[in-house]
């Protein structure tokens, strides 16, 4: 039977498993948004922007572990997907976006809503197709499924002209994918695996640094396993938090440059770092020549180009971190002999906990404003670790990374390579679009949540009950506490003044609007919102001069980390201005026109 | 370090612009770039010369071989490789150059493919110091236009005795 090139993708959609696609119509998707309107089977989340359309399917994809799926059109909707698609490349996520193009006889002629969208987006795409005859369209989608998921995942664009969603053809839909320039290394090299497990015999004070990878991979059980039979503490990046339990005593918490003292200096001394799916981002490593200077480097990855492109590395392994782990497992219990010595671990473990006694993760506490690591401990309070957070970029962000303990990858979403700010929201909805029945917040800044703040229809419209939590302290914070510490306190553009009033932009939407002023407020407002039924605003106004700390400034070595503001600890590590102590100025915590 | 890099490489629209797109976006240098179909008209070979240190190169032929449209990287650095240019040259000819102008192309095996009353057009192949080697004889007759290919490589068949 012959079916319409809009029959056929929705028809091919059906077939990948997709039951929901995020998108936004216009005029050369026209003809398939009338054959999704004729249709039961997809549904159709519609956006309020397209950037929004694309974290809602990474926030799906993330939560889900399958592939996201956007549509959208030409030009201007095309355009708006480079965000995303950037953020998708960036942290892995696999999604598929169908873009609207002028009909094929107009291409290249700046039609209206014309935009090279394979041409812009060659370098934020894992790849991309333009589909030019029908007839190629099934075999296309096939293709980048297989694609978006496989090997190393990311996103893959396929833009549609509008005569090929009209013409017709012959429906037959590929059983599998063959792609002679495309084979992803999935086993790891038994070899190099063998004297991985060599090296782990023979360390002493190794230190398992794991990322998004062991998300990606669904690695989690491979990974408690590996730790528990050698005996090891795990670190992971801000990508892979919830791959390894949060809540286990061998967890180290994030490393990097607000990751925790005890996860830094375990890396900075250990003798073997056993890295799986994580990639060495300048974030991770501060200072390259410091990183970990005894250690030798184990290097577990899918993507080749991930291995010896920051850092030298002694046994690299490419292949899929879940394969590698159980074989490494393998090689570790074919032998009899033990594994590790007792005595050396216990030394090791001992000197791990002496490092947290140090400098363990803290801030001071206040009974006059809110601190926002305060609210993100009663969040993780009140849940117990079991929703699903998603954050924006910033201060907010790390804080939720430093105080959520996550128990799994999914339940984590956030923008880590390319640090999105507009990313939580959309995200968040995306995943509770998945999950209809699990409570979804997301952790957001009072910039942040500007960036996509139109998504509140889409939450009220769509029902999908998010919970937002802004910490709002009237700053861009993370760029305010660059500037106060390495910018002497000129604080260039970086307030937002106490504009808009959130509560009223929710209600404006149809949402529900909290807030609280005051500490003995907060737990009040989260259970109000965890109660209703529907999608929340909680605007929570915190202290605006809180800094995240411990920090690595940047171009110092993982070592050197900084615990509080300057004027606490004269000399800490950090520069101050001369002749005086860096002052912080006083601000009101409501009302504006306080421009430090 | 200079190194050639010869790449099979899907026949496809795109396939050129993410190569060089590639190199463009992380920072790798090309030196120089040639690319035709072979005989499976679907495949291109394109030989990429470039150069870098070690780490760089090892990481330009691991992004290269990410991209999807590449099926097989080799990099002749090490290996036993036949490589040639042509150069395309148009030289100013006063009536009394000609003649040397003729013996130079002579001793090169070189061909005249046109001529007018004030100019040739020479063609040369062979490796690149040969090619440069012509250049420079002929560039005190004046040099009017100059176009080169860039390399070509292949790999050498070894020679089996019986």
């Amino acid at each position: 039977m012959k079916l319409t090139g809009s029959e056929i993708l929705v028809e091919c959609l059906k077939r990948e498993g997709v039951d929901t696609v995020f998108g936004y119509p216009g005029g050369v998707v026209l003809g398939l948004y009338d054959y999704l309107y004729r249709q039961t089977h997809l549904r159709h989340v519609l956006c309020r922007h397209e950037q929004g359309a694309m974290h809602m399917a990474e926030g799906y994809a993330r939560a889900t572990g399958k592939v996201g799926t956007v549509l959208v059109t030409s030009g201007p909707g095309a355009t708006n997907t480079v965000t995303g698609l950037t953020d998708a490349l960036m942290d892995s996520v696999p999604l598929v976006v169908f873009t609207g193009q002028v009909p094929t006889q107009l291409l290249g002629n700046d039609a209206f809503q014309e935009a090279d969208i394979i041409g812009i987006t060659i370098s934020c795409t894992k790849y991309n197709f333009l589909v030019k005859r029908v007839e190629d369209l099934a075999r296309t989608i096939k293709e980048a499924y297989h694609l978006a998921a496989s090997g190393r995942p990311g996103p893959v664009l396929i833009d549609l002209p509008k005569d090929v969603t009209f013409a017709q053809t012959e429906f037959s839909y590929p059983d599998s994918v063959y792609l002679r320039s495309y084979n992803p290394t999935i086993e790891g090299n038994k070899g190099q695996i063998k004297k991985a497990a060599k090296a782990v015999r023979q360390a002493k004070r190794p230190v398992l640094y794991t990322g998004g990878g062991v998300v990606a991979s669904g690695a989690s059980a491979e990974l408690t396993r590996l730790a528990g039979l050698i005996r090891c503490p795990v670190t992971s990046t801000l990508m892979g938090l919830g791959g390894f339990s949060g809540s286990d005593p061998r967890f180290l918490g994030m490393l990097g440059m607000h990751g925790t003292y005890k996860a830094n200096m375990a890396m900075y001394e250990s003798d073997l770092v056993i890295a799986v799916g994580a990639r060495f981002d300048d974030r991770v490593t501060g200072k390259v020549d410091d990183f970990v200077p005894n250690a030798k480097i184990i290097h577990i990855d899918i993507d080749p180009t991930s291995i010896r492109k920051n850092i030298r590395v002694d046994i690299p392994i490419v292949g899929d971190v879940a394969h590698v782990l159980r074989t490494l497992i393998e090689v570790l219990e074919a032998n009899d002999e033990p594994i590790y010595v007792d005595a050396e671990r216990a030394a090791w473990e001992a000197r791990i906990a002496e490092l947290d006694a140090e400098h363990p993760l803290g801030y001071t506490h206040s009974d006059e404003v809110i601190k926002p690591q305060s609210v993100v401990e009663k969040l993780y309070a009140l849940t117990q670790g079991r929703a699903i957070v998603s954050t924006d970029v910033g201060q907010h962000q790390m804080w939720t990374a430093q105080y959520y303990h996550f128990e799994s990858g999914r339940d984590w979403l956030t923008s880590g390579g390319l640090g999105t700010m507009g990313y939580g929201f959309p995200a968040a909805l995306g995943a509770q679009a998945a999950h209809p029945d699990r409570l979804v917040i997301t952790v957001s800044g009072d910039g942040s949540f500007q960036m996509n703040i139109q998504e509140l229809a889409t939450a009220v419209v769509n029902d999908l009950p998010v919970k937002v939590v802004i910490l709002n302290n009237r700053y861009l914070g993370m760029v305010r506490q660059w500037q106060q510490l390495f910018y002497e306190e000129r604080y260039s553009h970086s307030y937002l003044a106490t504009t808009p009033d959130f509560v009223k932009v929710a209600e404006a939407y149809g949402a529900l609007g909290l807030r609280a002023t005051k500490p003995s407020e907060v737990e009040g407002v989260l259970l109000a919102a965890f109660r209703h039924k529907g999608p929340v605003v909680v605007d929570i106004l915190t202290d605006p001069m809180e800094n995240v700390y411990p920090m690595v400034p940047a171009g110092a070595a993982n070592h050197q980390m900084v615990f509080c503001d300057p004027d606490q600890t004269p000399g800490a590590g950090l520069k101050q201005k001369d002749g005086q102590g860096a002052k912080t100025p006083p601000l009101p915590l409501t009302g504006g026109g306080a421009r430090p | 370090m200079i190194h050639i890099l010869s790449l099979k490489v899907e026949n496809r629209a795109g396939a050129l612009s993410r190569i060089a797109g590639l190199f463009s976006a992380r920072g790798f240098n090309i030196d120089s770039l040639s690319v035709a179909p072979t005989a499976d008209p679907s495949v291109s070979a394109m030989t990429i010369v470039t150069h870098g240190d070690d780490a760089i190169i090892e990481q330009i032929t691991k992004q290269l071989n990410k991209l999807i449209d590449v099926i097989k990287v080799v990099d002749a650095q090490g290996r036993n490789y036949v490589h040639r240019e042509t150069a395309l040259i148009k030289i100013h000819t006063r009536p009394e150059d000609r003649a040397e102008a003729l013996r130079v192309v002579d001793i090169f095996r070189a061909n005249v493919v046109d001529s007018s009353p004030n100019s040739y057009t020479v063609e040369i192949t062979g490796d690149s110091e040969k090619v440069d080697a012509i250049i420079n004889l002929l560039r005190p007759l004046g040099i009017k236009d100059l176009v080169r290919t860039g390399k070509v490589a292949v790999t050498r068949e070894l020679n089996k005795n019986p």
